[in-house]
This record gives structure tokens, C-alpha cells and sequence, in this order.
């Protein structure tokens, strides 16, 4: 079980669904392991700043989660977590391992735009 | 200096030292920012299970984060995460901090609390092969090496052990350490070296990683005939110790040859109004209850300097 802030997602069809529903999606599929638990806390603390994205974890080893494993884009990667960018219902970006805060606003800026200020 | 961001204190750093310090001063009644530039809970948000913390059966390292950082917040102590801090000024009574986007934190002390990192190898290939052959993290990525080969670097404890452990998933481990000798117990050395599938490179040092989508072979040097082999492997997995995230103090306050910030038994350092709490500091044993301790200390450490720099003032001002 994943005990982050994020919402989760439990089910291929609940990823279709979240997907299908919204412009702008950030998956990161893992476990609760150093190489995945600061980049949950990456997406909790731009949660607030992204209104525009939705944000969601799923569970690595979850049969469910087969949906991201078998994505094209995640051939070669070798370290979790997948985490996955979707626009308009289709992938625009994945990355394997942990990341920092400037690499995954870099992506969410360039591939969803950068948040409007207030 | 504006007294909209003008502290008692500043900590920087929000691991267990930093968020202890954070709920030490806050409560004390101090206006308190914490600063870090990665996520609340340091090392700790890592950690699987924490069984030895006393008064908390099992717990894991992210909820008992979660759980520090809420008290801190409860206090009114400001937290300031994912920030990188860029510039500093230490001496004279005014300490400055500057953040990323520019924007200058002034405070009466400062509590340095940046905690450590895992070393990395630095060579060429390292960063991108990331997720893609290399990792840092046996218990997360060890699966996908099963049935493969696999290189594991280091010769300390946790090199030794996650080889042992790495063997279950892969077919053969190969593991390549500089010195002609293990920093690690004699237990995880026996471990090792018993294990069949295990071999070892001594005397060796990776010079660089290659492939293209996923690693394929690394570059192998050997320290006492100088040659260079390039090694064919599916995974390198990197356990070489931490560093102590204090390079941005170099010059401002007094480190070791480690890089570890030198302190007195109140957790003072070398400048005045300034103190030092946790992993990054000078200390044998480096613990969640260790750093706690560390942030109780320089926080009431600090809370006694700015009495007594009130006390100087007042004192100044009568006479």
C-alpha cells in the first residue's frame, strides 16, 4: 500500500478513467522505496502550485499497474518509479527513477505549462 | 531588512534534527522558518520501518515525517521545502539567507541542519544510465536484475550486504572495490565471500558507464597495473557512503576534512549566533534519535544566545 498524500490509483480502468477526464496527468507508479518516496513528495508540494495537473500515484508491484509497465515508453527503464505525463489522453513524457524538483517542473512546464500566478 | 521576513531563527534543513529544532523554537515562542531544499524528513522520510524510536512501536520513516513537520506547523514555524538556498551571510548579529527565486530571509541565528546524501561515482555515463542500468537502491530496482549480471561498487557494510541480497535476484554479482581490502564487518565480508556467485575486482575503480538505452558494459581500471577493461554487464548498483551536504558552507563555517561542521557540546560552530545540528556535523553514531537530539540542543542553545544578545542590548541601552 502506498501511504503518500496523493490520490491513488488503484486500477487500470481508474487510470483510463483519470486520464480520459483530465487535460493534464502526472502518474508516478512505485513503491514506498528512497528512489520514489521524494518524488511523491515533489508532487504533494505541487499539488497546490499545479492546479491545472492532477496528480496520482499507483503501486508498482499492484497487477493493475501492468498498464504503465507494458507502456512502449518504458522499455529500457530499469529503475522505479515509472513515472508517467499524460496530455489530452496520451503519454508525452516517462521517467525512470528519482528526480528533483526542478527536473519535474522542467517537464510539467514545457509539456502542460507553467502555472499562472496569481 | 524587512520584519516580514526577519526571523529569530533560521534552520535550514528539515530533516529529524532540523524539524526538531523547528519544534523546540516555535514552541519557545520564537518566530521560526525552516528551510530545505529537498522534501521534510531528510534521510528518515527513506526509511522503511523505524522500530527503535522510543515511544513509537513501528513506524515508517514518511509518516513519522509527516508527523514532525505537522507538530513543527502546529507551533507556527514556518517550513519552506524543495527551496535551494544560494547565498549567506553569517557574521555580524544580522544573519541573510537568500533562496533560489531571490527573495533574502534575515534572522538572529541560524541552525545549519543539511543532513547527508549517497556518494555518487562522478564518472561519465553515470547520470544517464540512472533508472537505466544504475541504481542506488537494491530493495527498489533488484528485480529487474533477475536472472542477469550485475556489478555492485563498494566495500563497506552496505556494499557487502545488498550484493548478498542483490545475488537472490541476479545470476552473478561482480563486486569492484579500490582498496585491496573491505571497510565492511567481518560478518558481511565472510557473507560475501562465501557466496558462490559473488566475485570480486579489487583494487578497481569504474572510470565510465556505456550503451544506449539501457547499460551494456562499464570501464574498469585497475589501480595497480593501471589497466583499463571495458566489462560487460546488465546493472551497476552504487554503495560508496554518504556525503555530508555542506559544500555551500565551505568557507563561512569551521568543517572538517570530512566536510562535517565542526561543533561545541552546545551544538555552537565556529561562528557566533550560528549552530549546527545532525548527520552533517561531526559525530560517531548518526541516528533519527541522535539528530533529534542535535535539534533539541541547538535549539535551546539558540534560544539562550538571543537572551543574552537581548540582555546585551538592554543592558547598552540603560547604560
Amino acid at each position: 500500500m502506498l501511504y503518500t498524500n496523493l490520490k491513488h490509483l488503484e486500477t487500470a480502468a481508474g487510470l483510463k478513467k483519470a486520464v480520459s477526464e483530465n487535460e493534464n496527468v502526472m502518474v508516478i507508479c512505485g513503491r514506498m522505496g528512497p528512489m520514489c518516496i521524494p518524488v511523491y513528495g515533489i508532487a504533494e508540494e505541487l499539488e497546490k502550485e499545479y492546479k491545472h495537473v492532477k496528480f496520482y500515484d499507483m503501486e508498482f508491484d499492484n497487477p493493475e499497474s501492468y498498464i504503465i509497465r507494458s507502456l512502449p515508453e518504458v522499455r529500457g527503464f530499469m529503475g522505479i518509479p515509472f513515472t508517467i505525463y499524460y496530455r489530452d489522453g496520451n503519454v508525452v513524457r516517462a521517467t525512470s527513477s528519482i528526480q528533483t524538483m526542478e527536473q519535474v517542473k522542467a517537464i510539467l512546464d514545457k509539456e502542460f505549462s507553467a502555472p499562472v500566478k496569481a | 531588512m524587512s520584519l516580514e521576513n526577519h526571523y529569530d531563527a533560521i534552520v535550514i534543513g528539515a530533516g529529524p534534527a532540523g524539524l526538531t529544532a523547528g519544534i523546540y523554537l516555535s514552541r519557545g515562542r520564537l518566530k521560526t522558518l525552516v528551510v530545505d531544499e529537498g522534501i521534510a524528513g531528510g534521510q528518515m522520510v527513506l526509511t522503511h520501518e523505524i522500530a527503535n524510536y522510543p515511544g513509537v512501536e513501528s513506524i515508517s520513516g514518511y509518516q513519522l515525517s509527516s508527523i514532525m513537520k505537522k507538530q513543527a506547523l502546529a507551533f507556527g514555524c514556518e517550513i519552506k521545502t524543495n527551496v535551494p538556498v544560494r547565498n549567506m551571510e553569517l557574521d555580524g548579529e544580522i544573519k541573510s539567507i537568500a533562496i533560489a527565486d531571490g527573495t533574502v530571509f534575515t534572522a538572529d541565528s541560524v541552525i545549519f541542519a543539511p543532513g547527508g546524501r549517497p556518494r555518487t561515482l562522478g564518472v561519465p555515463g553515470e547520470d544517464y544510465f540512472k533508472g537505466r542500468g544504475i541504481s542506488y537502491c537494491a530493495t527498489c530496482d533488484g528485480d529487474f536484475f533477475t536472472d542477469k549480471e550485475i556489478i555492485v561498487v563498494g566495500g563497506g557494510n552496505s556494499a557487502l550486504e545488498e550484493a548478498v541480497s542483490l545475488k537472490k535476484y541476479a545470476n552473478k554479482v561482480t563486486v569492484v572495490h579500490q582498496f585491496d581490502h573491505f571497510q565492511a564487518f567481518e560478518h558481511a565480508i565472510g557473507e560475501a565471500a562465501g557466496n558462490p556467485g559473488i566475485s570480486f575486482m579489487m583494487e578497481s575503480v569504474i572510470t565510465g558507464f556505456h550503451g544506449n538505452d539501457q547499460l551494456e558494459t562499464v570501464d574498469i581500471k585497475n589501480l595497480s597495473t593501471g589497466e583499463i577493461r571495458n566489462f560487460k554487464t546488465d546493472g551497476a548498483f552504487i554503495f560508496i557512503g554518504y556525503v555530508p551536504n555542506t559544500e555551500f558552507l565551505r568557507g563561512k563555517v569551521k568543517l572538517n576534512r570530512y566536510g562535517e561542521i565542526i561543533t561545541a557540546n552546545d551544538m555552537s560552530t565556529s561562528v557566533d549566533g550560528v549552530f549546527a545540528a545532525g548527520d552533517s556535523t561531526v559525530k560517531r553514531y548518526r541516528q533519527i534519535t541522535t539528530a533529534v537530539s542535535d535539534g533539541t540542543i541547538a535549539a535551546l542553545a539558540v534560544s539562550g544566545y538571543l537572551n543574552e544578545m537581548k540582555l546585551r542590548k538592554k543592558q547598552l541601552i540603560t547604560h
